[in-house]
């Protein structure tokens, strides 16, 4: 008898663990009035505080939605995002890039906003071309454009003078760069011309087009990195190294270039629009550093990627997150960005930008949308980055001559092209 | 496998099961109901165990046969997996460089030995401060341990260079030259698991009766002879523990690799990445990198059966040097 009283509790027991742990899965679905929080996932801490301004002057108008900003470290973004997508907790609203887009949207992860655009009756026109294109997968629009940055040369005015050397000004070339990449270096203090950092966007993409070449043909079929101008385009920064002009790999993986630029260990340094609220608060740079345009090879070229907000395809809330979309994609929303971010992508809002970074030459980053190239892409992005990174690799390190890289590259690539 | 650190010696000693008699099955059939609490009081812990461990484990192993999309769903490919396994570079040169970290990392246990042997004279003064220092790196949190370590061994502007720097040696970049990255690494390895590895040993040497000492001292026995007689042996069951942990944390690095190596992207551009990446660092890379997730499961179960392989042998040679009692 005892024995079936304590089977029965130790049933009764179990029963009750089972339903707790059960109550602890379930939500609230969302409805229309209700009190909703929304997810905004971002990478970039520099622009934490004025997406919290954003998110602050949207609730304002919309009490009843309140945003939660969540960085997440850029190295670690799309790893996370994608771990919270496979397991269904996707952040509601957050940051896209031209490089992932496509997968983002031919997986269904992120919700079409064409329809809504059009009964919104939004204008896409305010926003540059090549951000929208870049945005629309198969004719729908998946994003409203953010911001959008273009490359230029940092350069540290300090070491330039200690070495006697004219400023980057607009219009010098690949052969201007090397004689004061020759001038700037100097080994006895630890300085370098600059850091042959292996990344494409700032780097090396930007001398590929400058030499002519291209890293993916127009149709997004095609690897370019076999055609031999997009060889001179890679030699260009594998040379500089090989002349101990830039730090080799083994420094730049303990130190990382933006850190040895900011402790004037780099008379320049090949960065971003973005990088204006970097340098306008960090003490050393922020006197000492300023912006002049990218040397022009066989012909000039930058670099023009921008970022856009997009709706995740399984939020709860799905229109207070367009909601909020349509108001970051809003002129107001921009003209609170430039202020303390990077360029807004509204057409028009861009002198709030170049007022509120003044100690700069920001003028070069808008100057250079004249020349810009849209940012390489194709469906599946990541999988040819990543054999740019294992290849390039080693022509940085000189284990293997730049042309035999750059064609197995070239190999590697088109397979991956094939399977897309 | 957790290590929980409360290592006392008889912790030590019903670590390593003793053999089950046949006879104890029968008696059980008797206590039914006392099995039936039994049972209900472990049931938390092993419903833990099975929905957190076990399970996973299961899943891991049917994942290994299919092949994942890029926001999860996936497919039935059988031993596609294995196949390219059995043929990838990277995976081979991951367990070489995992077997290199665990035979090195073995190099700690005498060292842990030694050091316990110090702390374990009955006269030395501020033991007590000793043993703390020692045991700190344990409580320190790994990535933090890997992110202090990675500011040392910087090339330019690192502790360690600027102390060479001084006697007129330029060090290398320790954790970025394919040379000295993989031993700079185990250096650190070594260095965080000494303080835990000692505080088994001390437990063990403690709990060795006095008397054997003074019977061997009376019997003209130096301190050598006594370390080698008596403590060593008495020592083995601990000896072996340490040893088996040792073995399947090393087999299972990856925080120091992940803080101190990069991951992603910076550590591709690492150009010594290939000589420090461990099999469960490639895992990660696999499974949440290039999101290639069936292929990561496929490394997991091979490491399993690597570490359970390696693990049988050490249960079977111990009985060659481990002595209980």
């Amino acid at each position: 008898m005892w024995k079936a009283v304590r089977v029965g509790a130790a049933a009764v027991l179990a029963a009750a663990l089972a339903v707790t742990a059960a109550g602890c899965g379930s939500e609230e679905p969302a409805a229309g009035d209700e009190k909703v929080t929304l997810s905004y996932a971002v990478w970039d801490k520099n622009q934490v505080p004025v997406m919290e301004e954003l998110a602050a002057a949207f609730t304002k108008d919309h009490p009843n939605i309140t945003i939660n900003v969540q960085l997440t470290p850029w190295a670690d973004y799309w790893t996370k995002l994608r771990a919270a997508v496979t397991g269904g907790a996707a952040p509601d609203v957050f940051w896209m890039n031209g490089p992932n887009i496509q997968l983002y949207a031919d997986n269904g992860v992120i919700m079409p906003l064409a329809d809504k655009v059009a009964e919104a009756k939004l204008d896409l026109g305010v926003y540059p071309k090549a951000l929208v294109d870049l945005y629309t997968f198969e004719g729908k629009v998946y994003g409203l454009p953010k911001d959008f940055d273009t490359v230029g040369v940092w350069y540290n005015k300090e070491l330039f003078d200690a070495a006697g050397v004219k400023y980057p000004a607009d219009g010098w070339t690949w052969a201007d760069f090397k004689a004061a990449a020759a001038k700037l270096t100097d080994p006895a203090k630890g300085v370098y011309a600059v850091g042959a950092n292996l990344a494409g966007q700032e780097y090396y993409y930007n001398t590929i087009y400058q030499a002519g070449g291209n890293v993916i043909s127009a149709d997004g079929k095609k690897s370019g990195f076999d055609d031999p101008a997009t060889i001179e385009g890679l030699r260009f920064w594998t040379d500089l190294i090989k002349n101990k002009q830039s730090p080799d790999l083994k420094t730049m993986t303990d130190t990382a270039p933006l850190q040895l630029f900011e402790s004037g260990k780099l008379a320049m340094y090949w960065g971003g629009s973005w990088n204006v609220a970097e340098f306008g608060k960090n003490e050393y740079t922020k006197t000492r550093v300023d912006a002049a345009p990218l040397p022009a090879g066989v012909k000039q070229a930058t670099i023009i990627h921008g970022l856009a907000n997009v709706v995740s395809a399984k939020t709860k809330a799905p229109a207070q997150a367009w909601e909020f979309v349509k108001f970051l994609g809003s002129k107001p929303a921009a003209e609170i960005l430039g202020k303390k971010g990077p360029i807004p992508a509204y057409t028009g809002t861009q002198d709030a930008w170049l007022a509120a970074n003044s100690q700069f030459k920001g003028k070069v980053f808008l100057d250079a949308v004249a020349y810009a190239v849209p940012y390489p892409v194709s469906r599946n992005t990541a999988a040819w980055n990543d054999e740019e990174f294992k290849q390039l690799t080693k022509a940085y390190t000189g284990e293997v001559a730049v042309e035999a890289a750059a064609k197995e590259l070239a190999t590697q690539m088109n397979a991956l092209l094939a399977k897309e | 496998m957790t290590a929980t650190v409360t290592g006392t010696a008889d912790d030590v000693r019903t670590a390593v099961p003793a053999p089950v008699p046949a006879r104890r099955r029968r008696r059980w059939r008797h206590r039914g109901a006392e099995a039936a609490w039994a049972y209900l009081l472990i049931a938390p812990t092993g419903l833990g165990l099975a929905v957190f461990y076990l399970w996973p484990v299961v899943q891991t192993g049917y994942f290994s046969f299919t092949e994942w999309g890029p926001f999860g769903g996936h497919e039935w490919v059988g031993l596609d997996n294995y196949r390219t396994l059995a043929a990838d570079d990277e995976v081979l040169t991951a367990l070489r460089n995992t077997v290199t970290y665990t035979v090195l990392g073995l190099l700690g246990i005498p060292l842990a030995v030694l050091f316990a042997a110090l702390l374990n004279r009955p006269r030395l003064r501020g033991v007590s401060a000793y043993r703390a220092l020692f045991f700190l790196p344990v409580v320190t949190m790994p990535v933090a341990v890997a992110m202090v370590w990675r500011w040392l061994y910087n090339g330019d502007f690192g502790l360690i260079n600027y102390l060479l720097s001084l006697v007129g040696v330029e060090g290398p970049h320790w954790i970025a030259d394919p040379a000295t990255a993989l031993y700079a690494m185990v250096a650190v390895g070594i260095w965080t698991s000494l303080g835990y590895n000692i505080v088994i040993f001390l437990a063990g040497m403690q709990s060795i009766p006095r008397e054997y000492y003074e019977a061997a001292s009376i019997d003209g026995a130096g301190a050598l002879a006594q370390f080698r007689r008596i403590t060593l042996p008495l020592l083995s069951p601990s000896l072996f523990f340490v040893s088996v942990l040792s073995v399947i944390g090393s087999l299972q690095l990856f925080d120091l690799v992940y803080v101190m190596g990069g991951s992603g992207q910076a550590a591709r551009a690492n150009p010594a990445f290939p000589r420090i990446q461990t099999v469960v660092h490639l895992f990660y890379d696999k499974a949440f990198y290039t999101n290639d997730r069936g292929y990561a499961a496929a490394i997991v179960m091979a490491l399993l059966v690597l570490i359970v392989i390696l693990t049988a042998i050490q249960f079977r040679l111990q009985k060659r040097w481990v002595h209980y009692g």
